[in-house]
């Protein structure tokens, strides 16, 4: 009689207990959960915060480029990692347009961002994906691109020509005042 | 000794429990008239199984960084023995898998295999589908060519399109603001170890959920499904003419199977991996991306586009695509299942596969893409060695003219063909339309000096006449 009194208030002791260890469970669970996953979700995500570095970058001396002249020049991202080797190569179609002036494409089609040509004779920028075609002056001559190209600042120093790099020109970065 | 093996045997089968939990799933009972229908859906697994094998093998050589990725799957392709099949079995793997999970959707779709209770068989397929193209798409970019490289930036753009968050998820894609060093690492873990893992779970599930509901039989005209009887008929024919799975079903699937490795393996040793394209360098411009032959239904989509319709197009396709198809049986899961009462469904997969079809001979030919490499006309052609026309025909080279426009079968397809333009256009008409351009053609007022507009018309005004003095001579 005793024993099966005893089994009853300890059946009801687990009873009251159960909901306790359910709550208990899933609670730690899901500390463990977010302990895990919360430095990994930073660390994944914190490209899209990281501000943006821009920086002045020399591309060859002002006598090098020709007047008219639209040439491809290359230059290196503004945060290169040490082992991106060539991919963290940039480019910009460079124009000089008079003794000091100069006006710098980014290479990248305002469509996708595939890399569009110059083409001195025709005086026009094409790109190969999609068939997107530009002005001299970067405004869109026909096909798919919704805007013109994106233009890098672009500064003369001390004999040097400089491009204010930039990130890829996405087609809803808005537009910098040049373009 | 027999009997000993046979103890061990059977020590094992107790601990592990084959004959217990395993042996029932392998001989569960599955309608008998399906025939080769079914097999489509186990040969995407075996796809699936030599993508792995040979995608780890390749994983222990190749080099996910953005200087050494192409190098190292050089040395894969020229030096490392077997390397080449290898590389050639993932790539021809890859086109296998793709193509029967199509055909295993496509197949199940006519069957409507999806109806009650099979809904959510259906749904985790849906969801294994659009992995296997993420697999696809980050797979060819892997092989970080100046092709790979550039499928970023255009997988970047697209996704920048998104309202709201587009920007933010452009650098999440490229690890950053350009692509560069972070980049190739992400999309190697999304291809190795992220989307993998979703399909080994997925492919579970699957697997689970068809032994939950039993294989699904033909569709018979006169038993339209009802879900309040549908389990108990499915049952009670089951028991009538259900045969094992293994052997008597099973033996189609591995027939099926063996000839798919056969051909892949086939393909990858006598044809080879596809070729590297040029090394990568974010600052050629000399590259001409295309994407693998799956997507170019969709790059030709992003081209013939108005593109008022594009950001529709880019955000709805894969989206809108998704929802329609992950949804589709929570809207029709009974009636009934023959394709002979769902002329709908089967005027969807013609429709579905003729569009695939023609997209994809146009993404192909890429007629809108300027012909870079156009030469110079020949004499033959331009029927004459000096003069005004000659002249206009030098300019229409040199100006750009035939990179998209052809003469005589000479020159990019992108505008109209000039062969016999002054039959349309008067002289008159001429020197306006290329003077303020049109649709998609460049205004050349700026670009041309009148003397030379006046040989381009010269040319082209030679055109009929040449054309005619031709003709008479055949």
């Amino acid at each position: 009689m005793n024993e099966s009194a005893d089994n009853v208030s300890r059946c009801d002791a687990l009873d009251k207990r159960r909901t306790f260890f359910a709550r208990l469970t899933l609670f730690l669970s899901a500390i463990i959960g977010a302990i895990i996953v919360l430095p990994g979700f930073s660390f994944v995500l914190a490209p899209v915060f990281r501000r943006r570095a821009e920086i002045w970058r020399s591309v060859g001396k002002v006598d090098d480029f020709d007047k008219g002249a639209t040439v491809l020049v290359r230059f290196e991202d503004p945060s290169p990692k040490r082992w991106a080797g060539t991919t963290a190569q940039s480019a910009a179609w460079l124009r000089r347009v008079n003794d000091a002036a100069f006006v710098a494409f980014s290479i990248n089609c305002r469509h996708l961002g595939c890399p569009v040509r110059w083409l001195e004779s025709a005086r026009l920028f094409m790109c190969p994906c999609h068939g997107g075609v530009y002005y001299s002056d970067g405004t869109v001559a026909g096909g798919p691109p919704p805007e013109p190209l994106m233009r890098y600042d672009v500064r003369v120093r001390e004999g040097q020509v400089e491009i204010y790099t930039a990130a890829v020109p996405l087609t809803t970065t808005p537009l910098d005042k040049d373009a | 000794m027999k009997q000993a093996l046979l103890n061990i045997g059977n020590w094992i089968d107790s601990r592990i429990g084959f004959s217990d939990c395993i042996w029932p799933l392998l001989t569960h009972i599955v309608p008998c008239n399906a025939r080769w229908w079914y097999v489509f859906g186990s040969a995407a697994l075996t796809a699936f199984i030599v993508q792995v094998i040979s995608g780890v093998c390749l994983a222990m050589a190749y080099v996910p960084a953005g200087d050494q990725a192409y190098e190292s799957l050089r040395y894969i392709t020229e030096e490392a023995p077997f390397g080449s099949v290898l590389r050639g079995m993932h790539a021809y793997g890859a086109s296998a898998m793709i193509t029967l999970v199509v055909i295993h959707l496509i197949q199940v779709y006519l069957h409507a295999a999806y109806k009650y209770p099979r809904e959510l068989n259906w749904m985790t397929g849906v969801v294994l589908f659009f992995v296997v193209l993420g697999m696809a798409f980050t797979g060819q970019l892997l092989r970080w060519d100046a092709n790979g490289v550039w499928s970023v930036f255009v997988a970047t753009e697209m996704a920048a399109r998104t309202p709201v968050i587009g920007p933010a998820l452009a650098d999440f894609l490229m690890g950053g603001k350009t692509v560069g060093g972070s980049t190739l690492t992400r999309f190697f873990v999304y291809h190795v170890f992220v989307l993998p893992a979703v399909i080994v779970a997925g492919v579970g599930l699957h697997l689970f959920l068809l032994f939950r509901h039993g294989v699904s039989e033909m569709p018979n005209v006169d038993e339209p499904v009802d879900p309040a009887t549908y389990k108990m008929e499915y049952e009670a024919r089951l028991q009538k003419t259900g045969v094992p799975f293994w052997p008597y079903a099973m033996w189609r699937d591995v027939v099926f199977s063996t000839f798919v490795v056969a051909v892949i393996v086939g393909c990858a040793v006598v044809f080879g991996p596809p070729a590297l394209d040029a090394a990568p360098d974010p600052a050629s411009i000399n590259a001409n991306p295309l994407p693998d032959w799956y997507f170019w239904w969709y790059f030709a989509v992003l081209s013939l586009l108005p593109p008022s319709y594009e950001f529709w197009f880019i955000m709805g396709v894969p989206v809108v695509g998704f929802l329609i198809l992950f949804c589709a049986p929570l809207f029709s899961n009974k009636g009934h299942r023959a394709p002979s009462k769902r002329p709908w469904a089967v005027g969807i997969v013609v429709a579905g596969i003729a569009s695939f079809v023609v997209l994809t001979v146009y993404g192909y030919r890429e007629p809108w893409s300027p012909d870079f490499g156009v030469e110079e006309l020949s004499v033959a052609v331009i029927g004459a060695d000096d003069g005004p026309v000659f002249e206009g025909a030098k300019l229409v080279h040199e100006k750009g003219c035939l990179y998209c426009h052809a003469v005589d079968g000479f020159g990019g397809h992108r505008g109209p063909d000039l062969s016999d333009i002054s039959r349309r256009l008067t002289e008159n008409d001429l020197i306006i339309r290329i003077n303020n351009g049109g649709y998609n053609m460049p205004a050349f007022a700026s670009i041309l000096d009148s003397q030379q507009l006046s040989l381009i018309v010269d040319f082209l005004q030679s055109r009929v006449d040449e054309r005619d003095a031709r003709d008479a001579g055949d």
